[in-house]
């Protein structure tokens, strides 16, 4: 798979797996990238953790107010029809509170017991967390959507060697190798993309994983 | 009484050392003209507590938008804050020395701040359980409430709060536009001295009781900002 395609083909799958009505919140990157896949009739509630239920499109440079609408990264924003304007505590009984169906966001890596590690690389990278903690600790459900390695390093592990994020979060795993769903019983590869055998997928993931006995292809 | 005050004589009311919290998500919904007032006084050793610490290059044409002249003047000793990630100079002052960083997951600063401000003892929460953040300072303890395990977080209160608000009516009432609530709100409650900065100056009574976010009973100063 050529690498410009990867981003748009992950996104299109995670696309598949939100519902009509469903509210949603996007991790900055790939993830943004979903809506623009949704199916036909499918309509989501984009919920943005600085406080918009409902964020319109991107504002063109007429429509951007940026000393007073913007996204949860900073840049200008929209409220949509029937959308809202909440404060940070609001935002957050929402997040943390179950109110939110689904989350999707990017990892630096993930394990096999669905432990997440997304927010901080100690003594390289030390952002924050902002609302990443609680938006795996509180969404229901959480989906990672990222290339399945890192330029051939491996992201899918045995257990996360950064700090976590979360412990036992992530529901769902969206690569362009394949989706892997995380068990009791651990991770469990129910699409695979034919462009690759599983052998190959197994090689760039560290975590065991089983195979689904009902095993499709990932289109 | 008027509640009226000048932005500089806001800055004045903040002594060295003193722990303010600063509304605002990366700048949006931040009294700037206070900021740039504290920024001019060169007040040191400030504790802040505030979503992130904003970002260089502000849509309003500065070159540090909202905290980050006060980042980037080192007037802050300790920034307590979720996210700091656009704002490179915090790593930097941190490296150096110069700036302690309390990292604290966004939604639990917000209920940390409302626990101050309400009265309450603390905050339990999930967020952060198996983390790092269990050792933070602000965590007292974790802790399990039937079977479910939780971070007991602290309150967190300060000398003096900082907000924006787009309509402010004379006693103190205030209407937010756009995103710009997001701490405002609950900061209003959690500090000895709170002050609003207005976009507007309005009436009271301009403002429908029904469209009043923050009440001006939680507001001790307001300071006219004079942007439109």
């Amino acid at each position: 798979m050529e690498q410009s395609q990867i981003k748009g083909f992950i996104a299109a799958r995670v696309a598949r797996e939100l519902k009509d009505g469903d509210i949603i919140n996007l991790g900055i990157g790939l993830p943004t990238l979903v809506p623009a896949f949704l199916p036909k009739g499918v309509h989501v509630v984009l919920q943005s953790e600085n406080g918009i239920i409902g964020t319109g499109p991107k504002p063109s440079s007429e429509e951007a107010d940026p000393l007073y609408v913007v996204d949860a990264g900073g840049a200008p924003a929209m409220v949509g029809i029937g959308g809202s304007y909440i404060d940070s505590m609001t935002s957050f009984t929402l997040i943390r509170g179950g109110h939110v169906d689904c989350t999707v966001l990017g990892a630096l890596e993930v394990d096999q017991e669905g432990n997440l590690s997304n927010w901080i690389i100690p003594g390289k990278k030390v952002p924050g967390m902002g609302g990443a903690m609680d938006l795996v600790v509180g969404a229901k459900k959480v989906i990672v959507a990222m290339e399945h390695t890192a330029k051939g390093k491996h992201k899918i592990l045995k257990k996360c060697r950064l700090p976590f994020t979360a412990i036992h979060c992530v529901n769902m795993i969206i690569t362009e190798m394949g989706v892997i769903e995380v068990t009791e019983r651990g991770l469990n590869l129910t699409e695979y993309n034919p462009e690759f055998t599983i052998e190959q997928i197994r090689e760039a993931t560290e975590a065991d994983i089983t195979i689904s006995d009902n095993l499709i292809a990932m289109r | 009484m008027s509640k009226f005050i000048s932005a500089q004589q806001a800055a004045e009311r903040i002594p060295d050392g003193a722990v303010i919290m600063v509304g605002g998500f990366m700048g949006c919904g931040t009294p700037h003209k206070i900021v740039e007032e504290l920024s001019k006084k060169g007040t040191k050793n400030l504790t802040i507590i505030c979503n992130d610490a904003s970002m260089p290059n502000g849509p309003d044409g500065s070159d540090y938008y909202g905290v980050a002249k006060l980042v980037h003047n080192k007037q802050v000793k300790k920034l307590i804050a979720s996210h700091v990630g656009l704002n490179p100079e915090v790593a930097k002052q941190m490296n150096e020395g110069v700036l302690e960083l309390v990292l604290v997951p966004q939604g639990s600063l917000a209920e940390m701040i409302h626990a101050g401000g309400a009265g309450l003892g603390g905050v339990l929460t999930p967020t952060g359980v198996g983390t790092v953040v269990e050792e933070a300072e602000h965590v007292h303890s974790a802790i399990e409430v039937d079977g479910v395990k939780y971070l007991l977080e602290r309150p967190l209160k300060a000398d003096v709060a900082l907000l924006s608000g787009y309509r402010i009516d004379k006693a103190g009432n205030i209407w937010y536009k756009g995103t710009t609530r997001n701490f405002n709100v609950v900061m209003a409650t959690a500090a000895e001295i709170v002050i609003a900065e207005a976009d507007n100056v309005v009436e009271v009574g301009e403002i429908e009781p029904e469209n009043i976010v923050t009440s001006g009973a939680f507001i001790d100063y307001v300071v006219d900002g004079g942007v439109a």
